[in-house]
């Protein structure tokens, strides 16, 4: 099998795996407990959040443990605007945000805050100069992803964290595909708050955090116990918090490296497909890109004919295509750079990792060139564009 | 999430192709959507299915719906073929997914929308056919109220 769905999730490191082990059937205390058997969880917690916070130049005590990256931006979102309603209702986004951020942003919405979705280009890059008109007196929070999760574009960060300090409005970037992969600092970038997910970078599932710079308010999302300072209750998902440090750090040791020899993998890929493959777009910016992202759209197809035969030659990957989505129209992502829905139909992720080899990138290309003919001879778009072209 | 006779379809479609001089073409559908489907017919002159074809912008069930429908109309009165249902198509696949049912209503009204074309050049009736239906996701509603 060769795994190219990274971007969905991860393999979980070795590191991880075993740093988690000891908490599921000896230290499974619960890291509330006041007894002395309850230490070695509530420790092995707090080095955790050492171990994260550190990867973005964050102090221990603004990271705040959730169940994933869903949980933190909803958390980011409605916590924010509850506890700045007095100031403002105002919330700008961008508009290829992850459907936790648009959705959670859509129900305040509902509930009468006024919502801007800030227009992307063809790269998927917001502007910083529309994001500074955009802004209002009663604006209270920018959220921007650092990074897309279908098409890897990264913002410029800084620019909007600079912005947004200038202006005094709390800036939420949406991390999860960012965090642990690319080098990102809260101090300066000027970011007020920050979503990660574990799975996303060989940490278990079910565990992420918000980061939640010193000072910044937001009402608690889970009401209960007076768990993480009181913000966030429920019992500490100890295993998953640990498993999620130990990932953290070895993914920050090895960040350097793995991002040069993923984006070499990723640029070969990217190379051979447009010299290869003919009528094929990529999507998402050339440089300010993912490491680990190979996006591109092939004309007179459809996504999941191509996941399915890709599946058969081994390969995962994904597409933001109608048929995926569950709907009658494609990802919004690719809307929003401008793509026609009939192109859109035809996109498909690759999403790589440190894991991945320059042979398997080979094999992956070598099956499209098979399989992208394969379809386009099945295709009536594909037939009359050959007849229009004779 | 499909049938492996739905598989076999995808992977092994039948009739892939075009018909010169057709004696009906239908296509229906709109790539917005995500799928088109394109059916090629060739009748006799006793009006039975010689040969089918097609040619399908879609997923693998749209793909393979296609290929299940020309199985089935080849061989049969265009007056049977007009009776092939998007049942009768999902039936013979072993089912589809209920996302996906979508795609056999497609198979259904691109034979349609080729019967019409065939009835209109010859200048002939087939009972029950009516004009193509150019949104077959209106159709698609009807039959979720149906059930």
């Amino acid at each position: 099998m060769i795994y190219m769905d990274n971007a969905a999730t991860t393999r979980m490191s070795e590191r991880a795996f075993e740093a988690m082990r000891p908490f599921f059937m000896e230290q499974y205390a619960n890291a509330a407990g006041t007894y002395t058997f309850a230490n070695a969880s509530k420790e092995a917690v707090e080095t955790a959040r050492k171990q994260v916070a550190r990867v973005i130049g964050a102090k221990s005590a603004e990271i705040f443990f959730t169940s994933g990256g869903t949980e933190s931006d909803n958390w980011a979102l409605k916590g924010v605007a509850q506890a700045y309603a007095a100031k403002g209702r105002h919330i700008i986004i961008s508009a290829i945000e992850h459907h936790a951020i648009l959705h959670s942003a859509q129900a305040l919405q509902k509930q009468g805050w006024e919502l801007t979705i800030l227009p992307v280009d063809e790269y998927g890059m917001i502007s910083v100069d529309e994001l500074a008109a955009a802004m209002r007196e009663d604006t209270v929070l920018v959220s921007i992803m650092a990074a897309n999760n279908e098409i890897g574009t990264i913002q410029p960060l800084k620019a909007i964290g600079e912005l947004c300090r200038s202006r005094g409005v709390l800036f939420h970037t949406d991390a999860v595909q960012a965090y642990a992969h690319i080098p990102l600092n809260v101090e300066e970038m000027k970011i007020d708050l920050l979503s990660a997910s574990a799975h996303k970078f060989h940490g278990p599932k079910g565990v992420g955090f918000l980061y939640v710079r010193k000072g910044v308010r937001l009402t608690p999302f889970m009401d209960g116990g007076a768990q993480e300072k009181k913000r966030r209750a429920g019992t500490t998902n100890v295993a998953g918090i640990v498993g999620m440090g130990a990932a953290a750090e070895e993914a920050n040791a090895n960040m350097e490296a793995a991002m040069a020899k993923v984006a070499a993998i990723r640029d070969h890929m990217i190379a051979r497909i447009e010299s290869e493959i003919p009528y094929c777009r990529l999507n998402g910016h050339r440089s300010e890109r993912l490491p680990g992202n190979v996006n591109f759209c092939f004309r007179f197809i459809e996504g999941e004919g191509m996941l399915m035969l890709l599946d058969y030659n081994g390969i995962c990957a994904s597409s933001g295509s109608a048929c995926t989505s569950g709907s009658l129209d494609p990802s919004h992502v690719l809307l929003a750079i401008g793509l026609p829905h009939e192109i859109a139909h035809g996109s498909l992720r690759m999403s790589l990792s440190e894991e991945t080899t320059m042979e398997e990138a080979d094999k992956a290309v070598d099956a499209l060139k098979e399989i992208i003919p394969r379809l386009r001879s099945m295709s009536p778009l594909y037939e009359d564009f050959v007849r229009n072209q004779a | 999430m499909y049938t492996e006779k739905v598989m076999d379809h995808f992977m092994h479609p039948r009739n892939v192709g075009e018909i010169e001089n057709a004696s009906g073409v239908g296509t229906v559908g709109n790539a917005k959507c995500g799928d088109i489907m394109r059916i090629y017919l060739d009748i006799d002159e006793n009006q039975v299915v010689r040969d089918a074809k097609f040619k399908t912008f879609g997923c693998g069930a749209a793909i393979a719906t296609s290929s299940m429908a020309t199985e089935l109309i080849i061989g049969k009165t265009v007056q049977e073929a007009l009776t092939v249902s998007n049942k009768a198509v999902m039936e013979a696949l072993g089912g589809l997914p209920p996302v996906k049912v979508h795609c056999s209503l497609l198979a259904e009204q691109a034979v349609n929308a080729a019967l019409w074309d065939y009835a209109k050049k010859n200048n002939i009736t087939i009972e029950g056919l009516k004009p193509p239906v150019d949104d077959v996701d209106e159709l698609e509603h009807e039959e979720e109220e149906d059930e």
